[in-house]
């Protein structure tokens, strides 16, 4: 096991060194930032100043050398917009993504779970069928649309809730937190919503499809036979055997949803990570950019890393198989 | 399912009472781009001057119109060619210590020195090579040679006290450390990419604001900014886009403030390339042996064939104005007698085949589908007018970063761009768009289309040098009137800065595009 996953970090580390080369070059492919941070109005000796700099008049593969001996002692470079380290800046924007992701993720496990459960027992129902029907809407509408019509809806018609921003926050270890302000989580409401809708369609079908998959077999028909209460069956029988996929697959979401949150939050000017991203990209912020994916590659790394650990924990065929 | 609309109706009056619990005094701004920092002199982008004109102020200030006002100065006069007299304002900075001469010559030196500034303010510093205090509050600035823009440029010089220190880190500033500054508003916080908040300065020497608090917030989505003042989030917004117009006009909760910028949106051509240009053939795609827009009859026949006031219309939604210069009508500098282009694409065929061209040319056009107001819908608009006259466009349209660079290396043939004069006169879009391209002397930077006229060039060189206001006014006229007879550039139309309040607020709308709480009044 600890060869696994010592060989597995190796994985890793190549695939992160791969990943700054491809940001490197694509980068610089497209376009120069000089032209899109200078002034308008300066001219050509300033413009050949800032890029002296930046450092961006060196050969590529010499601005590639000192980024990986600067990343190596920990230092992922200065953000040409901001001149703050972009780590800093990472860090400082992460609360606010993960606040959200989380919340999000929670939603869909609430709303997903029993709205699954009900649509696997009741499948043929009126209330089983438009759950299911519901679900096609949220994987299909885009998710900018939907959360201007929420925007429209509680906040511009209703007026009962904001309609951008974070809110008031409140902090705790020293970084501020939203979920911990009345006012915060109001703010926070329609985007982690909006953010859900899709995961809540995932597990709501995971669970429905696990539901209908458990409910002939023999173990449940025992157990009926046994004369166990529904609620029993339902919730100890059915739901505990189904929760493993539904599990992986929250996991697994948890990082996309922190890593690709970036229209929620422009939509409702959350600001996260991924306008961070987004902005950076815009204006060719190679720090921040390279920073930010080297840090999401690593994140999916860890929860895979984390959730194949769990299996072999809780799953002693995979255990098993492992050693045999 | 009664208990349940109880339970919801119960907790959408509980959310209500908390959304509307409305302070007085209190004013919300939705800017559309980040502020990237409180320190006035690390980046030179529209929001970070927004932000500083509450913070800080400059020794001359602006008007809504963009004219010359006293700021920090209380007045200014010319010595001689090179030395002007700067008279200062007795008054305090934020933490009480009072504002003397040489928090200007503190501030002067800094400018240039602020570490790893993309865009540094230096441009607007770099014509004074001397300072010498006369008293507390009188200072000599002294140039090279004559420099008549020099009060113009210090518009954008924000004054710091001298304190502060050698060096100080641009990072105290976005902590609050080091953001002190004599203006209206005190910095209390700023979350990046999130908001800046600001308390009333009532000890500012000029006018006082309205609003005791202010939130500046960023939201940099256009429909969610609209949203945002729609719901009564924030008291006014800037930048707002062209197609929610019509709705706004019609929504009586709204008020709509706007003003003629002095940013123009034009087409560059390409005057570079002597022989074939890459993305002008013949009408069957022949390779050209020489470059037709090198051509005036060419350049003026694709001019005479853009339905401007159809673009302003339909395109624009009457959001900007038909220009062939740069600056607004009114403005100093500005050419009474140098109107839009007609459309006539009659005239536009004649020239084409007297050009040489009677069956028209195939063109490829490029622009930026995410940098001005709906830049991509006005290349492709172009496009099918050009057709009209027998030249079939192509158009090509590609997001601003990776558009720019390739502009600035000549790749293109005929490219949109815009050009924002902030000095508000001529000699700007003189010296940076149609001068010659000449890295020595700092000249023809903007000029993406590498345009030469000597005649032009010698008239700017003539108004650079001339100190009076009224006499380099005329040498201006002259130079813009010279130049745009050539047709070096295509100008199609001049943007509107438009703003949105709720109706219980009023906008004095600024040409300068600032969104400024100083200027947002409750309306009586």
């Amino acid at each position: 096991m600890i060869t696994w996953i010592v060989r597995r970090l190796f994985q890793s580390a190549f695939v992160v060194l791969a990943m700054t080369i491809i940001v490197f070059v694509g980068v610089h492919v497209i376009g120069n930032p000089v032209d899109i941070l200078i002034s308008p109005e300066a001219d050509q000796a300033e413009r050949a100043r800032i890029i002296a700099n930046f450092g961006l008049d060196q050969p590529l593969w010499r601005q590639y050398a000192y980024f990986l001996g600067g990343a190596l002692q920990g230092d992922l470079g200065r953000s040409f917009v901001f001149n703050e380290p972009a780590l800093k800046l990472i860090a400082q924007r992460m609360p606010a993504t993960l606040e959200l992701a989380v919340t999000a993720v929670l939603f869909s496990t609430i709303f997903g779970v029993p709205l699954g459960l009900y649509a696997g027992l009741k499948p043929d129902g009126f209330w089983g069928r438009t759950i299911m029907a519901g679900s096609i809407l949220g994987f299909s509408l885009p998710s900018f649309w939907v959360g201007l019509m929420l925007i429209m809806v509680f906040a511009v018609q209703l007026g009962v809730l904001p309609s951008t921003g974070r809110g008031t926050t409140e902090t705790l270890f020293g970084v501020p937190w939203s979920f911990l302000t009345w006012d915060g989580l109001r703010h926070m409401l329609m985007p982690a919503l909006n953010l859900s809708l899709f995961n809540i369609s995932l597990v709501l079908r995971l669970t429905r499809a696990g539901v209908r998959e458990t409910l002939p077999m023999d173990y449940i028909k025992f157990a009926r036979a046994k004369g166990l209460s529904p609620s029993r069956v339902i919730f100890v029988h059915v739901l505990k055997n189904i929760m493993i996929p539904v599990v992986t697959v929250l996991g697994l979401e948890l990082g996309s949803t922190i890593a690709f949150a970036v229209v929620t939050e422009s939509v409702f000017a959350w600001p996260g990570m991924g306008k961070l991203i987004i902005d950076s990209i815009n204006v060719l912020d190679r720090p921040v950019i390279v920073a930010y994916l080297m840090m999401i590659v690593m994140l999916f790394i860890a929860i895979n890393l984390v959730v194949d650990i769990l299996y072999m924990i809780l799953d002693p065929r995979v255990r098993l198989g492992g050693k045999s | 399912m009664k208990v349940g609309m109880r339970v919801l109706a119960g907790l959408a009056m509980l959310f209500a009472a908390h959304g509307t619990r409305a302070q007085e005094s209190r004013l919300g701004i939705a800017s559309s781009a980040p502020v990237t920092s409180i320190d006035p002199h690390y980046h030179t982008f529209t929001p970070n001057d927004s932000m500083a004109a509450h913070i800080y102020d400059r020794l001359v200030g602006r008007d809504a119109t963009g004219k010359l006002i006293p700021g920090l100065a209380v007045s200014w006069k010319i010595r001689d060619e090179r030395t002007w007299e700067f008279k200062l304002r007795d008054t305090k900075f934020h933490d009480g210590t009072p504002f003397v001469a040489e928090d200007v010559a503190y501030t002067l030196n800094r400018v240039p020195r602020v570490k790893n500034s993309p865009a540094s303010y230096a441009i607007y510093t770099k014509a004074v090579i001397s300072t010498e205090i006369v008293d507390a509050h009188t200072i000599l600035l002294r140039t090279e040679g004559p420099w008549p823009l020099l009060a113009t440029d210090l518009t954008y010089i924000a004054i710091l006290p001298h304190h502060l220190g050698a060096d100080p880190a641009t990072e105290d500033f976005n902590s609050g450390k080091n953001a002190i500054g004599t203006g209206p508003y005190r910095f209390l916080s700023f979350k990046p990419g999130d908001r800046v908040e600001l308390e009333r300065n009532d000890a500012y020497w000029g006018a006082a604001p309205a609003w005791k608090n202010v939130t500046y917030r960023i939201i940099g989505n256009d429909a969610a900014r609209t949203a945002a003042l729609l719901a009564g989030d924030v008291g006014i917004i800037e930048f707002v886009p062209p197609n929610d117009l019509p709705s706004l006009r019609a929504n009586k909760n709204i008020r709509l403030a706007e003003v003629v910028s002095n940013r123009s949106i034009f087409l560059w051509l390409d005057h570079a390339h002597e022989s074939a240009t890459p993305f002008v053939t013949g009408p069957k795609g022949e390779i050209l042996d020489k470059n037709p827009l090198k051509d005036h009859r060419v350049r003026l026949a694709l001019s005479l064939a853009i339905n401007r006031a159809a673009i302003v219309e339909h395109v624009m939604e009457n959001a900007a104005i038909p220009t062939r210069q740069y600056l607004r009508p009114g403005s100093y500098s500005y050419v009474a007698d140098l109107p839009p282009h007609p459309y006539q694409p009659d005239r536009a065929k004649e020239l084409l085949a007297e050009a040489g061209f009677p069956n028209g040319l195939r063109v490829t056009l490029h622009g930026p589908n995410d940098r001005y107001v709906n830049d991509a819908k006005i290349i492709q608009a172009i496009a099918q007018m050009w057709a009209r006259i027998g030249v079939q466009t192509t158009v090509e349209a590609m997001p601003w970063n990776a558009y720019v660079a390739r502009a600035g290396k000549q790749e293109f043939s005929i490219f949109l761009f815009g050009w924002g004069v902030g000095s508000g006169e001529g000699l700007n879009p003189l010296r940076a768009q149609i001068a010659t391209w000449n890295p020595a002397r700092g000249l023809g930077t903007a000029n993406r289309g590498r345009y030469s006229n000597p005649a032009v060039d010698a008239l700017i060189d003539r108004g650079m040098g001339t100190m009076d206001d009224d006499a380099r006014e005329k040498i201006i006229q002259r130079a813009m009137k010279l130049a745009m007879a050539d047709v070096p550039v295509i100008q199609l139309h001049l943007q509107k800065n438009i703003w949105a309040t709720r109706s219980n607020l009023i906008y004095e709308p600024r040409v300068d595009e600032g969104t400024l709480a100083m200027g947002v009044r409750p309306a009586k």
